[in-house]
């Protein structure tokens, strides 16, 4: 198991009034993300869990890129995964940003 | 939102505990006890190198369903095949305990379970068996403070080892056609006794044995629906007005219909052996019609005995 966190600063807050939300499940292949609206607006923090050791550097890659893409401003995002490859890393991150996005 | 699909047409087998959830209450209506946010995690998985999940993998909670107020608990069965641990047990034992303390006093009016596990956990195996144990005897208190307490199982892991006795215990029991209630799993028998007295690869033996139909036709099940959640919500929604009330006469019944139900098919080998002496028609294609051809079928005798 392994763990670290991926800071960021972003240019704009994330859109929506969301409290917090929740995707995914820890299983094979998969993960889970909690986010939450607890950082200051032009910050954001993923927070990394996981059962795969060795892979720091590629969760790093992925994870900054999600920040430029989405832009994530004031969210803090939480991963307990069970070995998603990246492009399912992404996906996640992407539809938690979503939830978070959506009215309640 | 128009392109997702809304959460009650969702297949009750594909959905994650938090889907089946929203799914199964009236809109908006669920409020989270002991959330994510709050980390109840296990203390003991990471010392196996697990990451675990921020709801120990059980959802608990308070909503509608139909206009009724009800406690409900979801178990997330891909998260470790929704096993039993020591926080996870505790917040389900928690949620029947406020039930009881609420019953008379504008408390939930039934506790909905939606089962979907393997049993208990191996890392944390004793806290688990304990956790089993006591839900048990919630349940108990529970129906016997008069809040009817029901399982609902569809999902890929069924309802296995404690999760099994623990759906026994329940007021009523809905079940899809992927649902298999249990106690000792296939694997489980297989391991112990060999491939010749159960071979666990054979999944139309495994579902004839232990899956939904054969426990729908021999009393074990009240209720078989078909897999959409909306199917689930309507059987609860129905089922916690119909529900029996729980006194020794109760037991007594059941243990009746059970002691006949030995008498009569004690000595069937197979599923289609029950079917055949019960007297149904084509007791070979039992697992093979549809779910309308199935649901059309007659039960045999005692099976819808009211005595749970």
């Amino acid at each position: 198991m392994e763990q670290f966190h991926v800071h960021g600063t972003t240019k704009r807050r994330a859109g929506g009034h969301r409290h917090q939300a929740i995707t995914g499940v820890n299983v094979s292949g998969n993960l889970e993300i909690l986010v939450e609206r607890a950082l200051p607006d032009n910050e954001c923090l993923v927070e990394v869990k996981t059962a795969v050791t060795g892979f720091r550097p590629i969760w790093e890659a992925v994870v900054q890129e999600f920040f430029v893409r989405s832009s994530p401003g004031g969210l803090r995002f939480s991963i307990n995964d069970g070995g998603a490859r990246p492009d399912t890393v992404t996906l996640r991150l992407m539809q938690s940003v979503q939830l978070m996005e959506n009215e309640r | 939102m128009s392109n997702l699909l809304q959460p009650h047409k969702a297949d009750w087998y594909e959905a994650s505990a938090r889907e089946r959830i929203a799914g199964l209450l009236d809109p908006t209506s669920f409020a989270e006890f002991l959330g994510p946010e709050q980390r109840a995690v296990s203390p003991h998985l990471a010392q196996f190198g697990l990451t675990g999940a921020f709801d120990d993998g059980i959802v608990v909670g308070r909503g509608s369903c139909g206009d009724h107020e009800v406690f409900v608990a979801a178990q997330e069965g891909q998260f470790l095949g929704g096993a039993f641990g020591e926080v996870h047990g505790a917040k389900l034992v928690g949620l029947l305990r406020a039930a009881r303390a609420g019953a008379g006093r504008g408390g939930p009016r039934a506790v909905l379970l939606l089962l979907d596990t393997g049993g208990v956990r191996l890392q944390e195996a004793n806290a688990g068996e304990l956790a089993i144990s006591e839900i048990i005897r919630a349940i108990i208190d529970v129906r016997t403070a008069g809040v009817p307490v029901l399982a609902l199982v569809g999902g890929r892991a069924g309802a296995f080892g404690g999760g099994g006795i623990i759906t026994a215990c329940c007021s009523r029991i809905v079940v899809s056609e992927h649902a298999r209630v249990s106690v000792s799993g296939p694997e489980v028998i297989e391991t112990n006794k060999g491939v010749e007295e159960f071979d666990a690869r054979d999944r139309a033996l495994v579902w004839r044995v232990c899956g939904a139909r054969t426990r729908y036709l021999t009393g074990g099940a009240d209720r078989y629906v078909k897999g959409s959640i909306e199917d689930f919500r309507e059987a609860a929604t129905s089922l916690i007005s119909h529900a029996p009330t729980f006194e020794l006469s109760t037991l007594k019944a059941e243990q009746q219909r059970l002691t006949e139900r030995l008498q009569h098919f004690g000595d069937c080998r197979d599923a289609p052996e029950i079917w055949r002496k019960a007297g149904l028609t084509q007791p070979d294609r039992i697992t093979d019609i549809t779910d309308d051809a199935f649901l059309a079928i007659q039960r045999p005798k005692g099976a819808d005995h009211d005595a749970r």
